[in-house]
């Protein structure tokens, strides 16, 4: 099957020009919110058409992060591309291991033993909470607000240590094995645990009163980015976004079951309005709930083992398998093809941040410009996750 | 576009109050040079080499996501362990280099190794200016291994190393 | 003025005055940087700020900033409008300058006691506009000319509710001169009662807020630094500005800030006057200090409102200044001037 492309070498050079149109213009000003700017969490470029404060047309330039990962994962072991997924979204590393070690366990047609589902659940809400908290400490500063973020960043350094007792790493965990995980808990750890969910409920009540319900970040967030449910979900945007814009839609609740979240019991939190407002506040709640569900799962911890009996070198054999998960992010899903080999043949990457990022054309038509940035904020994209 | 909402003041009175509580409950700050906080036992720090329980298998050089290590080594010979037996040929390391200029931290190194040769170390101070220095040679990632904490006890329910 | 055992004429007693002021600007502005924007900014985001230079929790950080900004290679951008570029720092501290000549610290302590001293010092601090868009537009970047629109508007929008606030505080004192005011409140009394004099911060609470809502406008301070607003701008019309020019909007942004706290501190706090004091000589020295401490106070409520709201979009700031501000200014001179005639 052939495909032919017309490609249109005029329009290459126009995007590493920063032309957003060809034809002169009337005397809009292109504003380049370039790879370096504070807003845009990390290398994205956001080719801005201004008229005064208003915004035209914006185009986002995306690639400047982009490391090959669906080429590395061709040469590696499955073992070595857990080490690499890792690092797609940094923020919630565990959450990104776990529907690739879930789609490898499938194909192989073994389970991990509950204790190990139990511990990688916990682990996979931990990195949520993680994610949330800085989340809802930088969304203050995207509005100009300069002590929120340090609120975020303290109060996450609780989790992170958690993270780094249970598996030697703050950010790349790289705990996941097939079959399993790769340690079991150091002791005393679930009492920690609980201690610093106590500290997380603290946190968000801290941020709900300095941020969510100050007036002015309301006068700022609210109807602004409207996303409707058709044109969301008609782009591909997924998770916390489109939950805010009404959608009760959740993978863990609703898509195929993988971890222990067919048997526990949580509120999947929705809000009517769309607007930026609504999807910082539906992730105030989601951490809340996952710190809840972290709590329930504490109580109900099985013993056992934490590994499945697999063969020493473990070759999956044929095969392929889609896996979708609830990432942080939203919904992040694994293509893996296997032909029999130590390492899999390819594996395709759906990260939810490269789908959340395509709405930004359509979202940012007639916004002033600070609310670019408030829109930039409220979608909550991790430049690892859309270049991977 | 949206309307200035009306002034109501307690979100930000009460923005004010979160605040001024948090300047007057005192910093969380822990001043690094001066004072240090402990990393956990499990930390991944560094990796420190018992050369003695090394066969030169070369499964870390191997399974290295980034092949940062390079092992050279060579076989002797040595007498046999009863009268009248073979002789027996061991291998014995020329060279290990870990580079941690190119390192990932991932552990998968440690975990392969069959002989136990490979230790974790919360130890992360070792920044060099000059970054050829970070290359560690076999000498110095024996004398990490002083600093190797002893593994920690498991929490409640979990079963034993198999 | 004070008894001086040597007869020096009215040229020399102002030149040193003038040079009194030119020291005390960096130095009031390192003191509220210091206090302010880097160890209370660093208490309320539960971290302890700068502790190493100079050994006790850091006093010496901004004094060595200063010095490493004045030795650093002078940079332009290759478009910008070089002289232009070069002059707007420097308009921006003259009008601090201008308007600390009005400032008295003292009975005798005032480099200049005008009779029509708040009206000229809020004229000349709107100065500062006209070096803001030079700054903006000589920079040649598109960001700098983004902050530096935003700010005229701002700035011209904001004067109005300044002036209005104090047009109450001049109808209560009857003068505009600023030695005048400051005496009216030393020597006032609230309702016959004269224990703490009449500061006309009891009388014109709504001038006070009115009054220190504006500055923080003026200041271009959080809630109201969309010029500067950092996460987009990275610095508004400052942004192309480095070593010495940017120690000069620095000097600038605090210098102001000490100013209009001065400002509202002499407006409605009763200045350097203590109640029941009035030995010049005592007030002469004690003036300064306790000045000092009311300057402390109020700029401790505004940078408390800077580091803790977000901020307002331009339109939305636009609306607060014309919509909601001067009518409650207008409806303030009202009742302050019906209540000055009724009793």
């Amino acid at each position: 099957m052939s495909v032919d492309f017309a490609v249109d070498r005029q329009a290459w050079r126009h995007l590493a020009d920063a032309q957003v149109n060809v034809e002169l213009d009337t005397g809009d000003m292109i504003l380049n919110l370039g790879p370096q700017h504070p807003a845009t969490h990390g290398t994205l470029r956001l080719v801005v058409r201004l008229d005064g404060e208003r915004v035209v047309s914006a185009d986002p330039v995306i690639g400047y992060m982009h490391r090959g990962y669906e080429k590395l994962t061709e040469f590696r072991t499955y073992p070595q591309v857990t080490t690499l997924i890792n690092r797609i979204d940094w923020l919630s590393s565990f959450a990104n291991e776990v529907p690739f070690m879930h789609g490898a366990e499938l194909l192989m047609g073994i389970e991990a033993p509950p204790r190990a589902q139990y511990i990688r659940n916990i682990l996979t809400e931990l990195s949520r909470i993680a994610t949330f908290l800085l989340f809802l400490g930088e969304m203050g500063l995207q509005v100009g607000a300069l002590t929120p973020p340090f609120y975020g960043f303290r109060d996450r350094e609780h989790v992170l240590n958690l993270i780094e007792a249970a598996t030697g790493g703050r950010f790349h965990p790289n705990f996941n094995r097939i079959g399993g995980l790769k340690d079991d808990l150091p002791w005393g750890w679930v009492n920690e645990c609980r201690n610093t969910m106590k500290v997380v409920f603290d946190a968000c009540n801290t941020l709900e009163e300095l941020v969510a319900e100050n007036e002015i970040f309301q006068g700022r967030t609210r109807s602004i980015g409207i996303i409707p449910q058709e044109v969301g979900a008609g782009y591909g945007v997924s998770g916390s976004n489109l939950r805010a814009s009404g959608v009760d839609w959740d993978l863990r609740r609703d898509g195929k079951p993988y971890l222990v979240y067919p048997d526990l019991d949580f509120k999947v939190w929705t809000h009517p309005d769309g607007d930026s407002y609504s999807r910082y506040w539906v992730r105030l709640q989601e951490t809340r709930e996952a710190a809840r569900m972290v709590v329930q799962m504490l109580d109900r911890i099985p013993s056992g083992p934490i590994m499945a009996k697999v063969p020493r070198i473990i070759k999956v054999p044929e095969g392929e398998v889609w896996v979708e998960t609830e990432n942080p992010l939203g919904q992040m899903a694994y293509y893996v093809i296997s032909k029999g080999a130590t390492g899999p043949f390819r594996v395709k990457i759906r990260s939810a941040s490269f789908s959340n990022v395509s709405i930004l054309p359509w979202l940012l038509r007639g916004v002033y410009v600070p609310d670019v940035i408030t829109i930039l904020g409220s979608l909550y994209f991790i430049l690892g996750d859309i270049d991977r | 576009m949206p309307k200035f909402p009306k002034p109501k003041a307690p979100g930000l009175i009460g923005g004010l109050g979160v605040t001024f509580k948090t300047m007057l409950k005192g910093a969380v700050t822990v001043q690094y040079p001066h004072e240090r906080e402990d990393p956990p036992t499990r930390a991944r720090g560094v990796i420190a080499l018992k050369e003695e329980n090394c066969t030169v298998c070369m499964l870390c050089a191997r399974q290295c996501p980034d092949w940062c290590i390079y092992i050279e080594g060579h076989k002797e010979k040595r007498p046999p362990r009863r009268e009248g037996g073979r002789e027996r040929t061991v291998s014995l390391l020329d060279r290990f280099d870990i580079d941690y200029a190119l390192c990932m931290y991932c552990g998968i190194c440690v975990e392969v190794c069959p002989f136990d040769a490979l230790f974790w170390s919360p130890e992360y101070e070792y920044s060099e200016s000059n970054i050829a220095d970070l290359l560690h040679d076999k000498e110095k990632l024996g004398e990490w291994m002083e600093t190797v904490p002893e593994p920690e006890p498991l929490e409640v329910g979990a079963e034993g190393k198999k | 003025m004070i008894e001086l055992a040597v007869n020096v004429g009215w040229g020399t007693i102002l030149a040193i005055k003038t040079i009194v002021v030119l020291a005390i600007i960096p130095l009031g502005a390192i003191i509220l940087g210091y206090v302010f924007l880097l160890k209370m900014m660093a208490h309320m985001q539960s971290r302890l700020g700068p502790m190493d230079p100079g050994g006790f929790h850091g006093w010496f950080q901004l004094i060595g900033d200063g010095i490493k900004f004045i030795q650093k290679e002078d940079v332009m951008p290759a478009k910008s409008d070089r002289r232009i570029f070069a002059i707007a720092p420097a308009v921006v501290v003259i009008s601090t300058f201008l308007v600390f000549l009005v400032l008295p610290t003292g009975p005798d302590l005032v480099v200049s006691d005008l009779d029509v001293g708040v009206f000229y010092a809020l004229a000349v601090s709107s100065l500062s506009v006209v070096g803001v868009l030079m700054a903006g537009w000589a920079s040649a970047n598109k960001f700098a000319l983004l902050g530096a629109l935003r700010a005229a508007a701002q700035l011209i929008a904001y004067e109005l509710p300044l002036l209005l606030a104090v047009v109450g505080v001049v109808v209560m004192a009857g003068t505009m001169s600023l030695q005048g005011i400051v005496e009216q409140q030393q020597n006032g009394a609230i309702f016959g009662w004269d224990g703490i004099g009449n500061p006309f911060v009891f009388a014109q609470i709504i001038g006070c807020v009115l009054f220190l809502v504006a500055a923080q406008a003026e200041l271009t301070q959080t809630p109201f630094d969309m010029p500067v607003a950092e996460s987009e701008l990275v610095a508004g019309y400052m942004v192309e500005y480095t070593g010495f020019r940017f120690l000069f909007f620095f000097i600038g942004e605090f210098g102001t800030a000490f100013a209009f706290a001065g400002l509202a501190a002499t407006l409605f706090l009763g200045g350097w006057a203590i109640p029941h004091v009035t030995d010049p000589g005592w007030s002469n020295v004690l003036g300064p200090i306790v000045l000092l401490t009311k300057v402390m106070l109020v700029a401790f409520l505004m940078f408390w409102v800077r580091f803790t709201y977000p901020r307002l979009r331009e339109d939305q700031l636009q609306a607060v200044a014309w919509k909601f501000l001067i009518p409650i200014g207008l409806a303030n001179i009202l009742i302050t001037g019906a209540l000055k005639v009724a009793f």
